[in-house]
């Protein structure tokens, strides 16, 4: 018997809160398999699925699961699969191909820190992986960052829209502590988003069509390369869904620029620099994939410097460099391997950047 | 023939199914491929469920596949095409679907798709072409290869103390809970067609009564792989393939209803 949930607020698990706020957007299946810090996701579902009209499916890999998502998504269904770092990696080929069969799904990758099997702690190390394509071709995936549980809600109705307004993959990008953490969350009412069987979907070929097929096989290559041209206008058109949040930047000096939990830590840095007087903002990109370049090339021209905040060896400040285009020098502090950056040291490095600067004034 | 003989008098014996697109088969001449894909074709028009039957193409010689079967299709990653097959018949259980894959694909890249499709007791059909080696990549060694046969990449003939044996995937999967049907057939002699046919129209009953799984192994050539004549592959399949694959059931269901 299918419950329909109306809107509410809850005290939940940020894993716990996407999987519960995926059922809300109206996914039909879900393919997962586990892997820590992330496995309440499935667990969740699998609890859920029975009285909630959702197909869900604990896979044998995830190798299985992103193909899974192929077939599923090839068919019509609104689908989502989710992992951790490793298990991410090994969807590779699979994203490629969805993303070349310009097939809508989203994936959800709670980030623990790597290289390897690595740690189980939260980690932004995937940032690379996530919005530079990440398995073989030419490809972007539409990427989200939340930074509180209710963006793990908000983003899953958000990644779901985009990937089937542009038929393509949307990946959220969270980290470890935003699948563990419990916050309170607004729910949004059970069928909320519109859902349409695409035209395009091998839902079986009636006698009013002709038949659908997906493939990414172009083997000759003037029709890959019009492919490639066809996916590179869709990416460009993207650019308008760019997301950031622009806090303090008004008056700024100079300017945090961070995502995700990084972006929270490096809000009470900006504080504390605020407090002893240096005039610090953030810029927070929602959207890693279309990245908000526009807005960091324009505060260029009105600030001193950058400071990128990540938990990784320095990955998105590759793109701050790009859009600053060496107007003002862009520094980075990163913890590694799970570590998370506190606001103090964070401060400690506003004012290497900001102080020296003052006592050259005086 | 002459000239002006109405063809409209003429009895029609065959006629090229509907099921199949006017496309021209890409296969080499002599190769199993293009019998199998007109007998899985010809059956899915006979029982009516063209527009009922998604079908999944691998990658490998058959990867255009696609290209010949009329109906909706998906073309997979190679070895995934059970995996893709799963996805789609979990959101659409009461459609059709088959995968078509070859050895390679199927027993090698794909075997934990393989075994965790059988072994849930996905309600499709597999349809498995076995022609002992890796035909779109140009004749490798395939799991299936036999021993002392040779390839491109066991030129001194298959060493199973170095590459292992044969995989005999079909017994190894009728093994597992979710088989339904399991079976062995051949398409080079007019009795095999016969009899794949009916082998075929049975999977797709037993899928309609989700029944589980069904994997149909056609143990077939590849001539241009195995450099010999059409002619002489069929001796080797006879002579060769057939004592290490050997035709007929391995897994019949029990609980067939009948109606
Ligand atoms: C991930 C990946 N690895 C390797 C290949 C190259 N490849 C394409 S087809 C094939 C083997 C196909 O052999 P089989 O499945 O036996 O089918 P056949 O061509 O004999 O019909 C290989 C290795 C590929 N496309 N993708
Ligand atoms: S290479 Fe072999 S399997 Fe492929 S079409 Fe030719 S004969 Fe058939």
């Amino acid at each position: 018997m299918k419950e329909n949930m109306e809107k509410e607020i809850r005290l939940m698990k940020g894993n716990e809160a996407l999987a519960e706020a995926a059922i809300r957007a109206g996914m039909d299946a879900y393919f997962g398999y586990p892997i820590t810090p992330q496995s309440e996701i499935l667990e969740y579902l699998e609890e859920q699925s029975p009285k909630r009209n959702c197909v869900v499916l604990q896979t044998e890999s995830e190798l299985a699961s992103i193909n899974m998502i192929y077939g599923a998504a090839g068919a019509g269904a609104r689908v989502m699969t989710s992992s951790s770092s490793p298990g991410i990696s090994l969807m590779q080929e699979g994203i490629s191909y969805i993303a070349a069969a310009e097939l809508p799904c989203l994936l959800v990758n709670v980030v623990r820190g790597g290289p390897g099997l690595g740690t189980i702690q939260p980690s932004q190390g995937d940032y690379f992986q996530a919005v530079k394509g990440g398995g073989h071709g030419d490809y972007r995936l539409i990427v989200l960052a939340p930074a509180t549980v209710q963006e793990m809600v908000d983003f899953v109705f958000e990644g779901f829209r985009l990937a089937e307004k542009y038929r393509n993959p949307a990946l959220i990008l969270a980290d470890g502590a935003l699948g563990q953490m419990m916050e309170k969350v607004e729910l949004p009412a059970e069928g909320s988003l519109p859902k349409v069987v695409p035209a395009w979907a091998t839902t079986g070929k009636t006698k009013d069509r002709e038949r659908n097929v997906i493939t990414t096989l172009h083997i000759q290559p003037e029709e890959m390369e019009a492919m490639n041209l066809r996916l590179e206008k869709k990416y460009a058109e993207m650019q308008c869904e760019v997301r950031y949040e622009e806090i303090n930047t008004s008056d700024a000096e100079i300017i945090l620029v961070a995502f995700g939990l990084s972006a929270r830590i490096s809000q009470k840095a900006c504080d504390l620099a605020r407090e002893k007087g240096i005039k610090a903002g953030i810029i927070r990109p929602m959207t890693l994939f279309p990245y908000p370049s526009n807005i960091l090339a324009e505060l260029a021209e009105k600030i001193d410097a950058f400071l990128v905040v990540e938990m990784n060896a320095g990955q998105m400040v590759e793109d701050v460099r790009l859009a600053v285009n060496g107007k003002v020098p862009v520094h980075f502090k990163g913890r590694k391997g799970g570590m998370i950056p506190t606001p103090e040291e964070i401060l400690v490095e506003i004012e290497k950047i900001v102080i020296p600067k003052q006592v050259l004034q005086d | 023939m002459k000239e002006n003989q109405n063809l409209d008098d003429m009895e029609i014996v065959f006629q090229k199914t509907e099921a199949l697109t006017e496309l021209n088969f890409h296969y080499c001449p002599g190769c199993g491929h293009g019998v199998a894909h007109r007998l899985l074709m010809e059956v899915v028009e006979e029982m009516g469920i063209t527009e009922d039957t998604i079908g999944v193409a691998p990658v490998g010689c058959s990867v255009f596949a696609y290209q010949y079967m009329n109906i909706d299709m998906q073309e997979a990653a190679h070895g995934r095409a059970t995996a893709v097959a799963t996805g789609i018949k979990r959101v659409l259980p009461d459609k059709y679907v088959f995968t078509y894959q070859g050895d390679g694909d199927l027993a090698a890249i794909g075997t934990a798709e393989t075994i965790h499709t059988v072994n849930r007791g996905e309600n499709i059909l597999i349809m498995f072409i076995n022609n002992a080696i890796y035909g779109m990549t140009g004749g490798q060694m395939a799991p299936t290869t036999l021993e002392g046969m040779v390839t491109s990449t066991c030129p001194y003939g298959r060493d199973v103390k170095h590459v292992g044996s044969p995989l005999k995937m079909s017994d190894l999967v009728a093994q597992l809970g979710g088989a339904c049907y399991v079976t062995r057939h051949i398409v080079h002699t007019p009795n095999g067609v016969r009899k794949l046919k009916k082998a075929i129209k049975n999977a797709f009953e037993y899928q309609k009564q989700k029944l589980g799984t069904s994997l149909i192994e056609v143990v077939t050539n590849c001539p241009s792989g195995w450099k010999l004549t059409p002619r002489e592959t069929i001796d080797f399949i006879e002579e060769k393939m057939l004592p290490i694959y050997p035709l007929g059931d391995l897994k019949v269901p029990t609980n067939i209803s009948k109606n």
